[in-house]
């Protein structure tokens, strides 16, 4: 077939919808994060303490490390599913999280005796953490994957593990309302660990899946 | 291309007829600094074309479209690399010569996009054969195969996006 020929093709197939992608990656955000708000206030709900807890800075603090997460991997994964558009500062905005939560590790060994670090840092909730953050990320995950399938990612593994995290974001931030454990300690330690099976998740789904 | 996504064929066509060249010239780059001469830079040009096509809501309407052009071929003709293996690896000095001079816009012919046709179920190969080739308008198609329009636009939409999936298909 000659180049003109498919070029006829091509011209005579008109968009029935015009869909742009930045509604579609918006609309997968919301869904995903009305899944899991749902699973979150069916399965768990708040902590018992939560009108104490919101007085709390490292309570607080949290959410300013799992949104922040959110937010870059959101934005980082709608430049991805882009072919050509400059995705370099969104991952620099993906530092900022980790930047934080380590200097708040530094706070806290400063300002607590050693003998605290231990239980704060294995804390008591561990498992639940590994088991819920990676439960409540299935939906949002599912939504940005399938989002991104309308995108075009030039590397569909990077992609997927991008919106792994974005998924985990939003996950860790309903989550975090839920656990007992503050400790910018255990929030360094557990949290990642969680996130990194989701990450592995989105990978392997989206380098077969992704492809385009 | 602004004009293409919100409707005007005709400057669609234009904009795909325009960039044609520049992929080929892209297309036969890559191949020179591959050193690889085992295939056809026009059947890249197809393909991308396609993905452009398919893929058109991902341009960001705010940004230049060379970019995002480019990113597209890049990926195809790496997709394309792959899928072929390096069989042939020949000094780019013993067949610069042998290589078609730039010829006659959109007159080329590819091979793989008939393979790909080849494998689509008979009416999908129709439909496409018959708006390409044929140059026959949906209105045309839809009174031969007693199909209303609508039919025919969906039926060539799902045919353009089931080629794309065998090109995929055949990387791997």
């Amino acid at each position: 077939m000659r180049t003109e020929e498919l070029i006829n093709a091509l011209v005579s197939d008109e968009p029935s919808t015009r869909k742009r992608f930045g509604l579609v990656m918006g609309f997968a955000v919301a869904l995903g994060a009305i899944v899991a708000g749902s699973l979150f206030f069916l399965a768990i709900g708040f902590r018992p303490d939560i009108d104490q807890a919101l007085k709390s800075v490292p309570f607080l603090f949290k959410f300013v490390v799992t949104l922040s997460l959110a937010v870059a991997a959101i934005g980082l994964c709608s430049r991805l599913a882009r072919p050509g558009a400059p995705a370099r500062e969104w991952g620099y905005a993906l530092a900022a999280p980790a930047i934080l939560l380590a200097l708040a590790v530094v706070a806290e060994l400063m300002m607590t005796p050693s003998s605290s670090w231990e239980p704060s840092l294995v804390g008591s909730n561990s498992r639940f953490c590994l088991t819920f953050i990676p439960l409540l990320a299935v939906g949002p995950l599912a939504c940005l994957l399938l989002a991104l399938r309308q995108g075009a990612p030039t590397h569909p593994g990077l992609a997927g593990a991008v919106a792994g995290l974005a998924a985990s974001g939003i996950a860790a931030t309903f989550y975090a309302a839920n656990c007992t454990d503050d400790a910018p300690l255990f929030v360094a330690t557990w949290y990642p660990l969680a996130i990194a099976m989701v990450v592995a998740a989105g990978y392997g789904i989206g380098s077969i899946s992704l492809k385009w | 291309m602004r004009g293409a996504i919100a409707g005007d064929s005709a400057a669609y066509q234009s904009f795909l007829v325009a960039v044609a060249p520049y992929l080929r010239a892209t297309a036969r780059r890559q191949f020179m600094r591959l050193s690889w001469a085992g295939g056809d830079p026009e059947d890249i040009v197809q393909e991308v074309l396609l993905a452009i096509h398919l893929k058109r809501h991902t341009w960001d309407q705010q940004r230049a479209i060379g970019p995002w052009i480019a990113a597209i071929t890049r990926n195809k003709a790496i997709d394309m690399l792959r899928r072929r293996g390096r069989q042939t690896e020949i000094p780019i000095e013993d067949v610069i010569e042998q290589l078609p001079a730039e010829p006659a816009s959109g007159a080329e012919e590819a091979r793989d996009v008939d393979r790909m046709l080849a494998t689509l179920n008979p009416r999908q190969r129709d439909i496409i054969r018959s708006v390409s080739v044929n140059g026959a308008s949906i209105r045309e198609v839809a009174d031969r195969l007693e199909m209303s329009e609508g039919a025919v636009r969906v039926a060539l939409h799902r045919a353009l996006k089931a080629l794309a999936a065998r090109y995929r298909s055949d990387a791997r």
